[in-house]
């Protein structure tokens, strides 16, 4: 993509994700963490919309942002005693030079593979194309997911009962 | 200037690596998965990259898998949030280094 919209879109996009994950880094306050978690997420749909799945960014945004960026906010209010600190442990230099050894890597092996780039924008892909991917060709790993997702929605919902619920219950 | 798939690849590095550098260090259990959660999306961003700038016979492949890789981050996050609120029901704390049940 050359156009120069697309060029200061991807800019502004990659300066607005890496400057709010680095926040999640820096802030001290756990919520602050959370505030620029999504702002990174935002970042994030608007790659997704440049890489034309505006579908996925909408999921993204309604799942990411609505339900996962939430339930982290609500699991932070939810342990008040344990304090808002988001400070780092022992680890944190180890951690950040395993960070960096592993994009060093990572940077080596994306600039010297020759990708077999194709120069044509390829054709649009629509929500159509991707339910019928989904409900054709994956319709397993569609139904394996549906059954995790079950799975996980009982599985916190058990973990999470206050124990006297639990006695609630038992007494019934 | 031209932007090409190595750019895309390199911000979904950096976002990955800031995402590993989070989930590792972090004092807080509620921090280590949102280190996860980053991850995850650089993941996401990388196969949408794919998907959109490679060669494929079948270009939608990426856009499914990303669907699932959603889906699997939904129900990870909610049993995680569960545990990390029944062990400081149990603990009174989140922090890792705390996390010590095993070791006695």
């Amino acid at each position: 993509m050359d156009a120069t919209g697309e060029v200061l879109a991807f800019w502004a996009l990659a300066a607005l994700t890496l400057v709010a994950a680095s926040g999640v880094i820096v802030s001290r306050n756990l919520l602050h963490a959370v505030l620029f978690l999504i702002t990174s997420f935002l970042g994030v749909a608007g790659f997704f919309v440049l890489l034309s799945a505006p579908f996925l960014a909408m999921a993204q945004i309604i799942i990411y942002v609505g339900a996962i960026a939430v339930l982290v906010l609500f699991a932070v209010l939810l342990t008040p005693r344990a304090g808002r600190d988001n400070s780092e442990t022992s680890m944190f230099l180890p951690a950040t030079a395993l960070s960096i050894a592993l994009f060093a890597i990572i940077a080596f092996v994306v600039y010297d593979t020759e990708w077999r780039v194709v120069t044509e924008v390829p054709q649009e892909l629509t929500v159509r194309d991707l339910g019928n991917a989904l409900l054709t060709t994956w319709v397993l790993p569609f139904q394996a997911a549906s059954v995790l997702l079950t799975a996980a929605l009982i599985g916190a919902i058990m973990l999470a009962r206050s124990p006297a619920e639990e006695e609630e219950d038992r007494e019934r | 200037m031209t932007i090409g798939l190595e750019e895309f690849l390199i911000v979904g590095s950096l976002l990955f690596c800031m995402g590993l550098l989070i989930a590792l260090s972090k004092r807080n259990a509620i921090g280590v998965l949102i280190g996860v959660e980053v991850m995850l999306n650089a993941v996401n961003l990388t196969l949408l990259s794919f998907a959109r700038f490679t060669e494929s016979a079948q270009p939608i492949a990426g856009h499914t898998f990303v669907v699932f890789v959603i889906t699997v981050a939904a129900a990870e996050v909610a049993v995680a949030l569960a545990l990390a609120i029944l062990i400081y029901r149990n603990r009174e704390t989140v922090d890792v280094d705390q996390f010590t049940l095993l070791r006695s």
